[in-house]
């Protein structure tokens, strides 16, 4: 297998350019950093295929191996394409944010933090609930009750335990 | 088996309407599925007991070993008899228990019924992995039963706390059954149980040992062995049918079972005795030690239960065959004694209001029927005879004292009797108190108000406790359902005698230790207050309920440190991490390989130098787009890298990827300036100093790491390219001379389509961010659009250098023209052209038909769907640079979504008309033709395929334009319109006049 060192040295500048790119806070620039690292991708599907040849265009004359590898190729066309859907719709989610909050830059996640922060306390886990001694009567009221009323079962009268029986 | 099963699932699932129509009379129609299938099971009592029993085989996965084995021993007979039969009892029960207001009933009575089918599957089942389903399905159920009254928290809780500790357990089970299957080579637990001696004491013996352990660790969570125990009690929060049902008869001996199951086999396996023995005795202590200590008549007979599912893995696990006949008996007198009295505890709440054994006072008075109901269950439960619990203990201390007395008995045979006897003696205690405490006449108590008994409400534990009466008189047919299951544990030479189940054996040691019992029993009922000062006296010490809140408490705390330090809301730290590890491992790799370099590396391609300028043009241009400022500037320096890449491919001997790469490069180029017209020209950099080096290494590091690893992965190929096949394929079989377009439509097709869709998704994505209300889908003629009112500059000071350009432009625009263009007239003057309109004019039609030779000829030459649907693209790209948003409506009439699905279409019946025709999935034929202009013509029917390529790229790029271009246009027109209109209440007279000016 022959490997070509130009291309592969091209790849991994554009590789070292696009990752400095995506690591970035403003938008622009982070996709600009995908578009380098498509690039980058494709360089290196395209050295998979040897030696420079011929276009893959046949002819009955010259032997598959003086072709430039045709495979390559194909996945490559796919993927220019892919990336150009893939920038536009980028560029649709920039245009969005700049529109919306007047900004081009990746914001961190507010929410992140507050789950960081968050007690290991939980009512509904860790809450002190009292014994209760019947199904049918609810006795007391307990805090989490308290501070939950939409959740505290409307206590049965003695009226409404008749059912059973009736 | 099958049928019992379908039938209960399907009755469960239609339980809900039954609900819906009857309220909860709807109950005794769902108890007649598993009193019918009660009837069924009693009726194949004959063919069960005449041989091995009764097997149904349905394979479901054979590569996996899986199927649908269920098979009916005696075992599974006597389990199934329970679950039937108390199942449509408690079903019967829950009618006139719940009332037809209460919330979700449907959904309880299909669980209950479901319930049923899933214990009846777990016992039937003759695989390991479908008893595990069954397993697994009856903890999710237990846990939605429990939590039936979503609104107490307590309820919640308990659920999911049994959820919790029985599904740990049931996993280890799975890998316990895991390893089982793989040592036996075969998932069918007859299978398995037949080989069991080889796989204990042979080779497997470790790895089957240590099987073993985890099946019974799931047994132990399921059965609320200490020192699990403690989610049975908390399970107490569940409607009190559901207890009596899944916490007293049936789910808690679902790890009973699998103990009875496994017992004749692995009863040797080294870690068998000391499990079994060791937790069922402290389980059986611990449960009625803490039992005497409650107040709550329905947790005396939780922590009753506890104590008895202890007692009863004790004796099902010894692995004797008097042991086993003895355990079964238990367990179905258990099983009787406890649903009753359950069902009893149930009545007395509901009638009453209260379980509380400090405010219940003077009930046998007020029903003297519940009082005898209950009476009879607690005595049998306390082991009195002449009831169920009587004959049953009787066997298993039978059963004891020649276990500890034998000539081969171990040294602390002698203690687990002693065990015994103290536990039985707790039990009597606790069942007295349970009597006591529920019925008598409390002096100093107000005497409780308790509400007369319907007979339908009394009629379940009524009937359990004839039956507890029934088997303590007459306890041959239970001995004879068990004795076959007791002979699987002979072995081949001595016969060993089972003993039999009986109500008088005569005066054995075990009278003795039944008196002994009694009479210590009735001592402590009577000295209560003596005991409760001492229990008092005894710290909590251990308490699983806390120690499982710790762990669960400490749980939360790591799940909070965890997910604070690694889920931080940083983007930046996220990729950091990720692209660290992506170039840190496989460098690692490579250095620890140490492998040589491979020898066919060259820097100059010889066959195309030229690639070095190329490379170095693509370097700069990189490098310049990271030190860029300016926005477009960075975008341009991209532009230039990928036009290098392009440059590269047509070097590198690939025509079609440059043509491509060319057109893409353009149409994004322009994609960019109109999306980032608003935004601010500078570029700032905000991540600087420390980051920025970071930044920097990991993208060198990276880098370099991906040309190793590409050197050394293209090093390691050693079969020659698949693809040298290619081109007589594309010929030959696709007709085509274009080996790249022929892979695309026809070799790959599978491929390309997927990709299609890709870009529809995206185009899609793309309207929708930028119209956010809809896909924007309308088409909008310019008919009715008035002269020269698109794209108006506004708000201009008429002073300014700016305004003075703005006035020219309008003076010299402001002449009648010639239609170059549809809609040109639409654009305000000062945005007109006349070059580009009439260069527009010129190329528009030009390049439309030359983008069809493309997709046409891409079959033999470069070009294809995406050039071809590319070059359109362009060519409305410049109509609407031309001509304004209303050029490129007049342009491209249908809608780009419409594009997009008839493109889609298209591909696809390339796709599938062949299927019709007899062919296979994107078959491609070859049909050769006169036509009178162009002669002899080869038509390849994939390009069908590239058309709908073409037309699906033709999409995604109006869709482009339309958004980023026509829709953000008409956004700051809305916009200016805005802020001209509070200017103009500022300045009105200098505005008008400028726009009064523009305006012929």
């Amino acid at each position: 297998m022959s490997i070509n060192l130009t291309l592969l040295i091209v790849m991994g500048v554009l590789y070292a350019c696009g990752i400095y790119l995506i690591l970035e806070r403003s938008l622009t620039r982070v996709l600009l950093g995908l578009m380098l690292l498509a690039n980058a991708t494709n360089l290196l599907i395209l050295s998979t295929g040897g030696y420079a040849g011929l276009a893959p265009l046949f002819d009955k004359e010259t032997a598959s191996t003086q072709y430039n590898d045709p495979l390559p190729q194909a996945l490559i066309l796919t993927s220019i394409v892919i990336s150009f859907a893939v920038t536009a719709f980028m560029l649709g989610i920039i245009y969005r944010t700049w529109a919306l909050a007047r900004q081009d830059e990746i914001q961190d996640d507010l929410e992140d933090r507050r789950v960081a922060r968050t007690p290991s306390f939980d009512a509904e886990d860790d809450a002190i609930v009292p014994l209760e001694t019947s199904e049918f009567v609810v006795t007391a009221s307990t805090p989490e009750e308290r501070l939950h009323p939409e959740a505290t079962e409307t206590p049965k009268t003695a009226s409404s335990r008749e059912g059973g029986s009736a | 088996m099958i049928t019992v099963l379908a039938i209960t699932f399907v009755a469960a699932t239609v339980a809900p309407l039954i609900f819906g129509k009857l309220g909860r009379n709807a109950f005794y129609v769902l108890a007649a599925v598993p009193a019918v299938a009660f009837i069924w099971l009693v009726l194949q009592h004959a063919p069960v007991y005449s041989g091995a029993g009764i097997e149904e085989v349905f394979p479901w996965i054979p590569n996996l070993k899986l199927e649908f084995a269920f098979r009916m021993d005696a075992l599974a007979w006597v389990m199934s008899l329970l679950i039937l039969g108390v199942g449509s009892l408690v079903l019967v029960y829950c009618a006139r228990y719940f009332k037809n207001k209460d919330p979700g009933l449907g959904g309880f009575g299909a669980q209950l019924l479901a319930f049923a089918g899933a214990m009846f599957g777990l016992v039937t089942s003759d695989d390991l992995l479908m008893m595990f389903i069954f397993w697994e399905l009856t903890t999710v159920l237990s846990y939605l039963l429990i939590g039936y009254a979503r609104t107490r928290l307590a309820a919640r809780r308990s659920a999911l706390q049994a959820l919790m500790v029985t599904t740990a357990g049931g996993l280890a089970m799975l890998v316990g059954l895991i390893i089982l299957g793989q040592a036996a080579g075969s998932y069918r637990i007859s299978t398995i149980l037949d080989q069991a001696g080889t796989l204990v004491n042979g080779t497997t013996s470790g790895m089957v040992g240590a099987a073993v352990v985890l099946i019974l660790v799931g047994a132990v969570t399921k059965s609320a062995l200490v020192p699990f125990h403690f989610w049975l009690p908390g399970a107490m929060a569940a409607p009190t049918p559901v207890s009596a049902y899944l916490h007293a008869a049936a789910m808690v001996k679902a790890g009973i079972y699998i103990v009875a199951r496994l017992a004749p086999g692995f009863a040797e396996s080294q870690f068998w005795l000391p499990v079994v023995l060791g937790l069922g005795l402290a389980t059986m202590l611990v449960g009625g030690y803490r039992a005497l200590r409650q107040t709550d008549i329905k947790l005396i007979l939780a922590y009753g239960t506890v104590s008895q599912l202890g007692f009863l893995t004790m004796v099902v696990g010894l692995g004797r065959p008097d042991a086993a006949l003895a355990g079964l008996g238990l367990l179905l007198a258990h099983g009787l004694f406890k649903a009753a009295l359950f069902l009893v505890v149930g009545i007395i709440d509901h009638q009453s209001g209260t379980r509380d054994i400090r405010k219940l006072s003077g009930v046998f008075r007020s029903s003297r029927a519940l009082g005898v109901v209950a009476a009879i269950a607690a005595a049998s439960m306390a082991g009195v005879p002449p009831l169920a619990g009587f004959v049953a203990k009787e066997s298993v201390f039978e059963a004891f004292v020649h276990y500890g007395s034998g000539h081969d008995a171990p040294g602390w045979g002698i203690w687990i009797l002693i065990g015994l006897v103290i536990g039985s003696i707790l039990t009597f205690a606790y069942s007295a108190r349970f009597m006591w405490g529920a019925f008598a006449t409390k002096p100093g108590i107000e005497r409780t108000p308790f509400k007369a008994i319907r007979p339908a409400f009394l009629a379940a534990p009524a009937l359990l406790s004839f039956l507890t009466i029934v088997y303590g008189l007459w306890p041959a047919p239970v001995d004879s359902w068990i004795q076959p299951y007791a002979a699987l544990f002979a072995d081949g030479e001595e016969a060993v005698d089972a003993g039999h189940l009986a109500l008088w054996h005569g005066l054995t040691p075990a009278l003795g230790l039944t008196a002994i019992t009694f009479v210590a029993g009735a001592a402590m009922f009577y000295g209560r207050n003596v005991v409760a000062r001492v229990q008092s006296l005894v710290p909590d010490w251990v308490d699983g309920d806390r120690a499982y809140r710790h762990t669960i408490g400490a749980l939360d705390d790591v799940a909070v440190w965890v997910t604070g330090r690694t889920q931080r809301g940083s983007l930046y730290f996220y990729l950091t991490v990720i692209l660290t590890v992506a170039f840190a491992v496989p460098l690692a790799a490579l250095l620890l390989n140490n492998k040589p370099l491979p020898d066919d590396v060259y820097f100059i391609d010889p066959n195309s130098p030229l690639q070095l300028i190329a490379g170095v043009g693509i370097v700069v241009g990189a490098l310049a787009a990271v030190r860029a400022n300016k926005r477009f500037l960075a975008v341009l320096m991209v532009s230039v890298t990928g036009y290098g890449i392009a440059l590269m491919f047509a070097l590198q001997g690939a025509p079609d990827l440059a043509l491509t790469q060319m057109l893409v490069e353009t149409i994004v180029l322009v994609a960019f300036v109109l999306a980032m017209r608003s935004l601010p020209a500078e570029l700032r950099d905000r991540t600087g100093g420390r980051l920025r080096v970071i930044r920097v290494i990991i993208g060198a590091a990276f880098g370099i790491t991906m040309i190793f690893v590409a050197i050394y992965a293209m090093g390691a190929r050693v079969a020659p390219p698949v693809s040298l096949e290619f081109p007589r394929l594309a010929y030959e079989g696709g007709g085509g001379l274009n080996v790249v377009n022929v892979t695309l439509v026809d070799i790959r097709a599978w491929d390309t389509f997927g990709e299609i869709s890709v870009l529809a998704v995206a185009a899609t994505g793309v309207a929708s961010l930028i119209f956010v209300r809809s896909r924007g889908d309308r088409i909008r003629t310019s008919e009715a659009v008035p002269e020269g009112s698109v794209g108006r500059r506004t708000g201009v000071d008429r002073d300014s250098r700016d305004g003075a350009r703005l006035a020219l432009a309008r003076k010299f625009t402001d002449v009648t023209r010639d239609a170059w263009l549809v809609a040109g007239r639409t654009l305000a003057p000062e945005r007109r052209s006349i070059i580009f309109e009439v260069v527009t004019r010129l190329i528009f039609h030009s390049m439309i038909v030359f983008s069809i030779y493309l997709l046409l000829a891409g079959h033999n030459l470069p070009g294809g769907g995406f050039a071809g649907g590319l070059t359109a693209g362009l060519a409305l790209t410049i109509r609407y640079l031309a001509g304004g948003r209303f050029e490129l409506s007049e342009a491209a009439t249908v809608s780009a979504g419409t594009l997009l699905g008839t493109g889609l279409a298209t591909a696809a019946a390339s796709g599938f008309v062949p299927l019709l025709l007899g062919g296979q999935v994107f078959q491609s034929a070859i049909i050769e033709f006169w036509l009178p202009v162009f002669g002899d013509v080869k038509f390849v029917t994939s390009t069908i395929f590239d058309i709908g390529v073409y037309i699906v790229v033709v999409g995604l790029a109006l869709d482009v334009l339309r958004s980023l271009g026509a829709e953000i246009d008409e956004h700051f027109e809305e916009k200016g319109a805005k802020a001209g209109k509070t200017r103009v209440a500022e300045s009105a007279p200098a505005e008008t006049a400028a726009s009064g000016k523009g305006n012929p």
